[in-house]
């Protein structure tokens, strides 16, 4: 079925071994439906066993690029390779993509070990080792006492891991995931988002996961792409995405964002007060008025009788808490202190805010 | 079906427990008077019958002539048309769900048609063009009946369609190797069970109850032979119409007992004569980017 399949002894509870993906490669891929771009030039390419999370606003095309990837939709123009080789001719059902979807999509009339098995019978598996291998993929998810229970009888959580066990047990090339976890609550999200990622990384599976989500996206994802009408605006590890972000959008996309109005002059910006030097990259207006953005960690706070704002909120966190200051031209920010510090800043104080000196990202004076 | 309309009756600003109560209190009465009223209505005529018939009458039904082979054409117009109905009606129904959603209000009010135009006009046209090969034969009214059972059965089919949330369950069965033909016979018709059977039922006894065509068609359907014999002797005539009642109301049964019980074990819907009601467990929206 595919070239790693009948390498390596090391074959674990899927019968496959470790990091046996295939590398992905999106090329200008271009999609309009009707007059509305969904996709405007995009690019990817994903390495072997490399889970990668599509994260963007909903509308920005993610999940067309994976309905293009899936095989569901084709491309105006540009190209999917899987392996190296285009697989625009090869249909959904020959694409060798487990997919798992945002809505219930286990078939009613079949029980668990049924769905599991379903890819096997199309692929003309016989019917005892169909079933052997479906009830060690159950196993793997942790719900082979549900294996005789039909999808009605199963919660939503668990009609996800039946379907991710699915998904698995074709021994897919490339797993694809649109919004699987977005029907669940909170609890269970977070239980099988680790489960999630475990298997993928257990079996070295190439994944694309696509997610409006973006605590979902950086604690899962070897590398996030950030997209935003039709193409991807940046693709870095969660880290770099978050303190190192290419454009505005990104910024204030991913994570909580300050936008604090300063002036930029020779690569150095003075906002409340300090001049700090701003970060390479990225599209840089010129010099004059721009907004300077800072995340809440990056601002210092300090009560002072006529600072330069005042607090009007605060929210407790845990070990932090965020406070809401008020600055004068109307303009609110949010600063993370810890906690254990956060006593005296209660609604109505004043307080001077300041930068913490590290450079910071600049944009256009909206 | 009655206690998801009285909720809704019943709704309003009084607090869940109170409400219960007062439900419980006031619409059995009301429901066993209007099952006594509507028990009245359609029991009343069948006893009449049935006194009129006289119990004898019932054993002289078979040895009549016609009446065996008018209940067989009977029947396999019934086979004819149904399995015609469902083989046109199924593939255009999912193929238009899933292709062509915004044909479904313009193939709603096709399907309508049939009902609109009188039988009588329909049957005059088709006499008038039908080749002459067709017209010699009795399976002509088959293939008016599927115009007939197509408002029925595409309502059956539909509702059922909708309850599905088909996209997704066809890609699934895709992605998971499975062609067009897998995916219809394995994913798609096993889950229209009740759909399916619900358009046979109401296909079935409306070919077994149609009347008009197959008159003005000459040709002695089992409803033709019950008004021809009715001129020889009434009350056998009426034994057989009451028979006829009995054994496809038997046959109805039947089928709908089958149907949710099958449907109950996988969870699928229930079956009802005129539309499939799923029992939708917190199904989550289908938005996405």
């Amino acid at each position: 079925m595919t070239t790693n399949t009948t390498t390596g002894t090391t074959a674990n509870a899927a019968g496959r071994p470790a990091g046996g993906g295939a590398p992905v490669s999106l090329r200008d891929l271009a999609r309009s439906f009707g007059g509305v771009r969904a996709l405007n030039g995009l690019s990817l390419d994903i390495a072997p066993g490399e889970l990668v999370a599509l994260l963007g606003p909903s509308g920005c095309g993610k999940t067309t690029a994976l309905r293009i990837l899936a095989g569901f939709e084709t491309a105006d123009s540009g190209t999917v390779s899987v392996d190296g080789k285009d697989v625009a001719a090869v249909p959904a059902a020959k694409r060798d993509m487990g997919m798992v979807f945002q809505s219930y999509s286990l078939f009613p009339n079949m029980s668990a070990l049924e769905n599991v098995g379903f890819g096997l019978r199309m692929r003309k598996l016989r019917a005892a080792s169909r079933r052997r291998r479906a009830a060690e993929l159950l196993e793997m998810v942790g719900l082979s006492a549900h294996a005789r229970h039909f999808p009605h009888q199963l919660s939503g959580g668990q009609q996800q891991r039946v379907a991710l066990a699915r998904a698995l047990a074709i021994e897919p090339r490339v797993l694809l995931l649109d919004e699987p976890l977005s029907a669940l609550d909170a609890k269970v999200r977070l239980q099988l988002r680790e489960q999630i990622r475990l298997l993928q990384q257990r079996l070295g599976i190439t994944t694309v996961f696509v997610t409006h989500d973006q605590e979902e996206a950086l604690s899962m994802a070897d590398r996030v792409g950030v997209m935003k009408d039709g193409s991807l605006e940046q693709v870095a590890a969660p880290d770099e995405l978050y303190n190192h972000p290419a454009t505005a959008f990104v910024a204030e996309f991913v994570g909580t964002m300050n936008r604090i109005p300063g002036e930029l002059s020779d690569g150095r910006v003075s906002a409340l007060g300090t001049v700090v030097g701003t970060h390479a990259g990225g599209v840089h207006p010129a010099d004059g008025s721009v907004d300077v953005l800072v995340r809440p960690e990056g601002l210092r706070v300090a009560a002072i009788a006529g600072g330069n704002g005042i607090v009007t909120d605060r929210t407790f966190r845990g070990s932090q808490t965020r406070i809401t200051v008020l600055l004068s031209q109307d303009v609110a920010v949010q600063v993370d202190v810890a906690s254990s510090t956060a006593g005296p800043l209660l609604p109505g104080t004043s307080v001077q805010i300041s930068l913490d000196g590290s450079p910071v990202l600049v944009t256009e004076r909206r | 079906m009655a206690a998801v309309i009285g909720e809704e009756l019943a709704g309003g600003t009084a607090p869940g427990p109170l409400r219960a109560a007062r439900r419980r209190r006031s619409l059995p009465v009301w429901r066993w008077i209007i099952l006594v009223l509507a028990g009245v209505y359609f029991l009343i005529p069948l006893y009449a019958a049935l006194r009129f018939a006289g119990i004898a009458s019932f054993g002289q039904v078979v040895h009549q002539t016609g009446f065996s082979d008018a209940l067989i054409l009977s029947l396999k117009l019934a086979v004819i048309t149904t399995v015609l109905t469902l083989a046109l009606m199924v593939p255009t129904t999912v193929y238009v769900h899933l292709r062509l959603p915004r044909l479904r209000r313009l193939l709603e009010s096709v399907t309508i048609l049939p009902i609109v135009i009188p039988p009588v006009v329909l049957i005059a046209g088709v006499l008038q063009v039908a080749p002459a090969y067709l017209k010699s034969t009795p399976y002509l009214l088959g293939l008016i009946y599927v115009i007939l059972a197509m408002p029925f059965a595409y309502r059956s089919l539909d509702a059922g369609l909708r309850a599905l949330d088909l996209r997704t369950l066809v890609d699934a069965s895709n992605s998971l190797g499975a062609g067009w033909r897998s995916t219809l016979w394995r994913v798609i018709l096993p889950n229209l069970r009740t759909a399916l059977m619900s358009a046979t039922v109401l296909t079935a006894a409306l070919v077994l109850g149609e009347f008009t065509m197959a008159s003005l068609d000459l040709y002695q359907t089992f409803p033709v032979w019950i008004v021809a014999f009715d001129q020889t002797s009434g009350p056998v005539s009426t034994a057989a119409s009451l028979l006829a009642l009995f054994l496809t109301w038997v046959f109805l049964l039947l089928i709908v007992t089958v149907g949710s019980r099958r449907a109950r074990r996988t969870g699928g819907g229930q079956v009802d004569l005129f539309s499939v009601v799923r029992h939708e467990t917190g199904r989550p929206g289908t938005g996405g980017s």
